[in-house]
């Protein structure tokens, strides 16, 4: 028996026809798909790629000293280097002077090693005296620093077009001279305490969501219409609201003159003069945070429970089954993809929370985001913003897969 | 030994909302072994008294006693009351062994003796080789059976069975009909069975409880209910039935006359009729009249066939006799039918017995 062409009634082949007769529908969908795919490509993909691209970028110091780097790259930096690496930054250094572009690198070669910004500064103001000839006398006779090894050894390690130095300082390491990664001074670990009060901070947040908002969820899906309906706006309702202005109204119940505070001192709990501090720490944030968040757990829960048949809570009770016993081996089971769900769209939320911290989170209740965007609007290191964006991408993509390992992806269900 | 008191509904009220009453009044006795269905349209309130029997809901007032003991206080998971789901209920995150198995966990039965309770229900429904399925992979015949093995694995002495088989398609209905009848009677356990379908009901049970507006409207055998309803709603919603409105002109010991509103007289049987003038809706099983009697028979008149409709073993007609045009006569289909058409006029025999005047509607 061999295989048969099976032709179709105009004489075709059927594959050739049923690719003609179904092209017209796959143009439709193309163009049908083609905007939002423009839309994702222009406002998703190209900032993302830009951010990681930026975060590893260091071609500036690069194209501003070509010279120098070339010629440096026979240099061991075992000792100092001959004259003419000395002659390229000689060139190098005279057309950025002319061209009032050298500021740029002073930043650049300060963050590499301090001292650098003085002494590029100091040599750009005497380089128009520089005679031809034995350049590295002269360099040193401008700045001793010129004769140090360290000084032009971290000059070299600034020579590479693309650096992961960002993401050490991500991490509370750098390189030191011989491009050993070490931790920086104690005093000056600040990320790791950022980082693990953002994933502590999520955390609690993701189980206080959990645990508000599984009751409520329950007795939306079981209420009768009139009831849950009613219900369901309470739970929306703020979702409705600006973010900004629910972030505010805790500021106002929170502060220490407010009402919370005030009922706390009433209830006899504190003393009037010694109020306890709810907002600009931790607090605040795990209090604002939660609130906000709440509805992002309440609605898969809400969509999953809607869906389990009461029936099988009396058959579990018919069966024998006391009600503890019917809700942990029978409805409790039958909700976690709607738990799945809801924590990690909670947990997610939450590692990159912004406003609600940097409003009511203080200094020690302020997460790595506010750390991005000071970075990104105060100290204008983009790079390292870009650099710890990317950590905090990576780390979201961690929690999925392992999230997907455990549970697997296909028993969330968000509606 | 067997116990007529089994189960007991005592005077028992419903109301949801305080303001309608669901189940009215309810008095009712179920045997030891016994199959009673609760028959009736959706609204009548016989899946409430399902569900109070089961501890799901409580009674507004009145009294249920199982085994003689009032259940009023005990909750559901202490009565030990089997029962079968209208959609099933099966656990769907548990194979059909866990399924089985739940009841007698809970009861810390031991593992081996539990097993065997499992493979013993299973094989009562013929569903052996299937403990590691999940529900989601069987039929809905199978799932069905599933549950009712379910309900009996913990050996109750109570089941009840809430529409079980609604969700079946009709063949698969009929099968699973005769295997839960065949089940009731290889164990003898008491089953209460709650349907709208009044053939299943009439297939299955022992006795047949017809609610209707809260309350039971008749509690008798199925030969009893359909050969002699007590009132019109019984006899309208068992089986066919043709009725003819009018009013008695004459009672004498079993027969009466009734005359009816197209002013002809017909001999009835006397229900519900006390005495001269009354009302009455007077009912006729469709199979009770026949087609050019032979022998004489006690009614005798002249129909007009409407319209014919051919239904595989019978054929129905339907014709307009004495003002009904309403009127549903059934012929066997055998080899030496008579001849039928449309516009026809025939003769229209029954007897006064079969003919019965019952409350007007």
């Amino acid at each position: 028996m061999s295989k048969e062409q099976i032709l179709s009634s105009d004489g075709l082949p059927l594959e050739v026809s049923l690719k003609k007769a179904e092209r017209k529908n796959k143009l439709k969908a193309v163009l049908l798909v083609a905007p939002l795919f423009l839309f994702i490509l222009i406002i998703y993909v190209f900032p993302i790629g830009d951010m990681l691209f930026r975060s590893i970028d260091d071609r500036m110091i690069t194209n501003m000293l070509p010279k120098t780097f070339k010629a440096m790259e026979k240099w061991d930096g075992s000792e100092l280097p001959d004259e003419p690496v000395y002659q390229g930054l000689y060139e190098d250094l005279t057309f950025l002077k002319e061209n009032k572009t050298y500021g740029k690198i002073i930043a650049r070669l300060n963050y590499e090693k301090s001292g650098f910004s003085s002494l590029i500064k100091k040599t750009v103001r005497k380089i128009n005296k520089f005679e031809e000839g034995n350049y590295k006398e002269q360099f040193i006779k401008v700045h001793k620093r010129w004769g140090q090894s360290d000084y032009l050894v971290a000059l070299k390690n600034a020579a590479p077009k693309w650096t992961y130095a960002k993401y050490l300082k991500g991490m509370d390491r750098k390189f030191d001279q011989d491009r050993n990664i070490i931790q920086v001074d104690e005093d000056r670990r600040i990320h790791k305490i950022l980082w693990l009060r953002t994933l502590n901070v999520a955390f609690w947040v993701t189980v206080f969501c959990f645990i508000l908002a599984y009751p409520i969820s329950h007795l939306l899906a079981t209420l009768p219409m009139k009831y849950s309906n009613l219900l369901m706006i309470c739970v929306l309702l703020p979702f409705w609201t600006s973010l900004l202005v629910r972030t505010s109204s805790w500021m106002v119940l929170l502060q220490q003159q407010g009402p919370i505070n005030d009922l706390i001192v009433w209830i006899g709990l504190a003393a009037d003069d010694n109020r306890p501090e709810l907002m600009y720490n931790v607090i605040g944030t795990f209090v604002a945070m939660t609130q906000i968040l709440l509805p992002f757990m309440v609605l898969p829960l809400y969509s999953v429970m809607k869906t389990i048949s009461p029936s099988l809570m009396r058959a579990g009770k018919s069966l024998g089954g006391t009600p503890l016993v019917s809700f942990v081996k029978i409805y409790f089971p039958l909700t976690i993809p709607g738990i799945g769900a809801g924590c990690l769209l909670v947990f997610i939320l939450a590692i990159g929370y912004y406003i609600t911290p940097a409003l009511v989170g203080g200094a020690s209740g302020s997460l790595i985001s506010n750390t991005i965007a000071y970075h990104m609007k105060s100290s204008l290191d983009w790079a390292f913003a870009s650099a710890l964006g990317t950590m905090l991408l990576v780390g979201v993509l961690t929690i999925y897969w392992i999230y997907n390992k455990l549970v697997g992806i296909d028993n969330i269900k968000l509606g | 030994m067997a116990n007529d008191h089994f189960v007991r509904f005592e005077n028992v009220d419903k109301s949801y909302d305080g303001k309608q009453l669901v189940v009215k009044g309810l008095d009712l006795d179920i045997a030891e072994g016994e199959f009673v269905t609760m028959l009736g349209p959706s609204g009548s309130g016989k899946t409430t008294c399902l569900m109070m029997l089961a501890g799901f809901e409580t009674p507004t007032n009145g009294q249920i006693y199982l085994d003689n003991k009032v259940i009023s206080d005990i909750p559901p998971h202490k009565r030990g009351i089997g029962m079968v789901f209208q959609n099933y209920a099966l656990f769907p995150h548990m194979t059909v062994y866990e399924n089985l198995a739940f009841p007698l966990r809970v009861r810390k039965i031991p593992k081996d003796e539990a097993d065997k309770k499992v493979d013993k229900a299973l094989s009562m429904v013929s569903l052996q080789g299937f403990e590691a399925r999940m529900p989601m992979q069987l039929s809905g015949g199978q799932q069905q059976r599933v549950a009712v093995a379910r309900s009996l694995v913990f050996d109750p002495q109570l089941v009840l069975m809430d529409e079980p088989l609604g969700a079946l398609d009709k063949n698969l209905r009929e099968s699973m009909q005769y295997e839960i009848k065949h089940i009731h009677e290889s164990i003898g356990v008491t089953v209460v069975y709650v349907t709208h379908d009044q053939t299943e009901a009439l297939t299955m049970s022992n006795r047949i409880a017809v609610f209707n507006d809260g309350k039971v409207q008749q509690l008798s055998s199925p030969d009893e209910l359909y050969e002699r309803p007590v009132n019109s709603f019984v006899a309208e919603f068992i089986g066919e039935n043709n009725t003819f409105a009018g009013e008695v002109s004459d009672v004498s010991g079993d027969k009466c006359k009734v005359k009816l509103n197209s002013g002809t007289e017909i001999l009835a049987n006397p229900i519900v009729i006390k005495a001269k003038g009354e009302k009455t809706t007077v009912s006729l099983r469709p199979e009770r009249a026949l087609i050019d009697p032979e022998t004489k028979m006690d009614n005798n008149h002249k129909g007009k066939i409407e319209e014919v409709i051919y239904h595989g073993d019978h054929t129905r007609l339907r014709l307009d006799l004495l003002g009904n045009k309403q009127f549903i006569l059934k012929v066997p289909n055998s080899s030496n039918r008579i001849d039928i058409q449309e516009g026809k006029e025939i003769n229209i025999g029954w007897n006064s017995v079969d003919c019965r005047a019952l409350d007007p509607k």
